[in-house]
């Protein structure tokens, strides 16, 4: 999980920062997909 | 972006306290200028940065960048009603204590991205990526500075390629939910709508980077025409799909259309880069984002006016937009020979090495 690439990022680095940012954006763009699905009912 | 966090946060703290007070001026101030200051910084700092990062596949970098400022409202809108029922009482609706919330919030999302942001080392390549060697025709290899971009006919060409696409795709964003309530009133209620306005958003962010991602394959100047060319097609094609009442040809013409909207924004930094080089390409999209702020006033004005005017001499709400949206396909073959006029930035406008000594910025 700590491989480091010739840079000196990890695995790990790479999953926090992704985390950090694709988490909230998940749960916002879960909500909006829920509202556009009214659309539909 | 450092700054911009600054600026950012405590615009919300500045609007707070206004909100607090009641006085308009303090939420003017805060949420107007200072947040206006700190979003303008922080949504140019990323992508001048991740175009150092991607020289192999400048458009997806800044589409990633613009994608992740529209993916922003998507976190912003829930949580801040989410905020303001946890705040919310018999007396106040809990603006004053979302604003510090969100302001709080904000300040530290950005300040980790400040601490984290690098510039790549000059000349740095990713992996195994081998430049062209001959050179393009639409893409330099020069710098052109700051000022000296205003100078040239490009600059301002992109900016009304920008200004004509925003107008048309921002004039709808806004009267989406009342348009299409009112063009097919008795089929799409406003919770529907509602749903309407989120799919619309979901185009738009995805639009960001799917668009910016082709523009690195067919070209800046082809994505353009294609934004043009399928815009045109489409804003004509509403008024039709309102007459024979389908709301599904009616969704998909206007979810294409946002896509297109938010492509503009995402490919516009990758166009500016291949006229201008990499150097200056922060700066000089700043200035050109004033193209954005203009299409930010005619688009709703527009839209807005045009149909009042149609209400107001007689013709049914569910008809009011069609001149509307045939004005918008109209903008729309105005940005044709703007796009097709632009051309490489000749070679006097470029930087010589003595004007990098000039200002200290020699590598």
């Amino acid at each position: 999980m700590s491989a480091a690439t010739p840079n000196g990022t990890t695995t790990m680095h790479l999953i926090l920062a992704w985390g950090f940012v694709g988490i909230p954006l998940a749960w916002g763009v879960v909500e909006t997909l829920l509202n556009a699905l009214k659309l539909f009912q | 972006m450092f700054t911009a966090g600054v600026c950012f946060g405590s615009g919300f703290l500045v609007a707070a306290a206004g909100v607090y007070m009641h006085n308009l001026w303090a939420v003017y101030l805060g949420n107007g200028v200072l947040g206006g200051i700190g979003l303008g910084l922080g949504y140019i700092s990323p992508v001048s940065t991740l175009i150092r990062w991607f020289p192999d596949r400048p458009g997806m970098a800044t589409g990633m960048a613009i994608t992740g400022f529209g993916g922003g409202a998507f976190i912003a809108s829930p949580l801040s009603v989410w905020l303001m029922r946890q705040f919310s009482t018999s007396t106040h609706v809990g603006v004053a204590e979302t604003f510090i919330v969100l302001g709080a919030v904000n300040f530290c999302f950005m300040m980790v991205g400040a601490a984290i942001v690098r510039l790549p080392a000059p000349g740095w390549m990713p992996a195994g990526y081998v430049p062209p060697t001959q050179p393009k025709k639409l893409i330099t290899t020069k710098d052109v500075f700051v000022y000296q971009a205003l100078k040239t006919p490009q600059f301002w060409l992109i900016w009304w390629v920008l200004c004509l696409n925003v107008t048309a795709g921002i004039g709808v964003i806004g009267q989406a939910s009342a348009m299409s309530q009112e063009m097919f009133a008795g089929h799409i209620t406003a919770t529907a709508a509602a749903g309407f306005v989120g799919l619309m958003s979901l185009f738009n962010m995805g639009g960001r980077f799917f668009w910016a991602s082709v523009s690195d394959y067919i070209g800046r100047k082809t994505t353009y025409f294609v934004f043009f060319a399928l815009g045109t097609i489409l804003y004509a094609t509403v008024p039709y799909a309102g007459g024979i009442g389908s709301v599904g040809l009616f969704v998909l013409c206007f979810c294409v259309v946002i896509s297109m909207y938010g492509g503009g924004f995402a490919t516009v930094p990758a166009y500016l880069r291949d006229m201008f080089g990499t150097r200056y390409v922060g700066a000089i999209h700043g200035m050109l984002l004033t193209a954005w702020s203009a299409a930010g006033i005619f688009g709703p004005v527009l839209v807005n006016y045009i149909r009042q005017y149609n209400v107001d001499h007689g013709v049914a709400k569910a008809q009011a937009y069609n001149i509307t949206m045939y004005l918008m396909a109209v903008l729309l073959v105005v940005g044709f020979p703007c796009n097709l006029c632009i051309t490489s930035v000749h070679e006097r406008h470029h930087m010589v090495p003595d004007e990098f000594d000039a200002i200290g910025m020699a590598d």
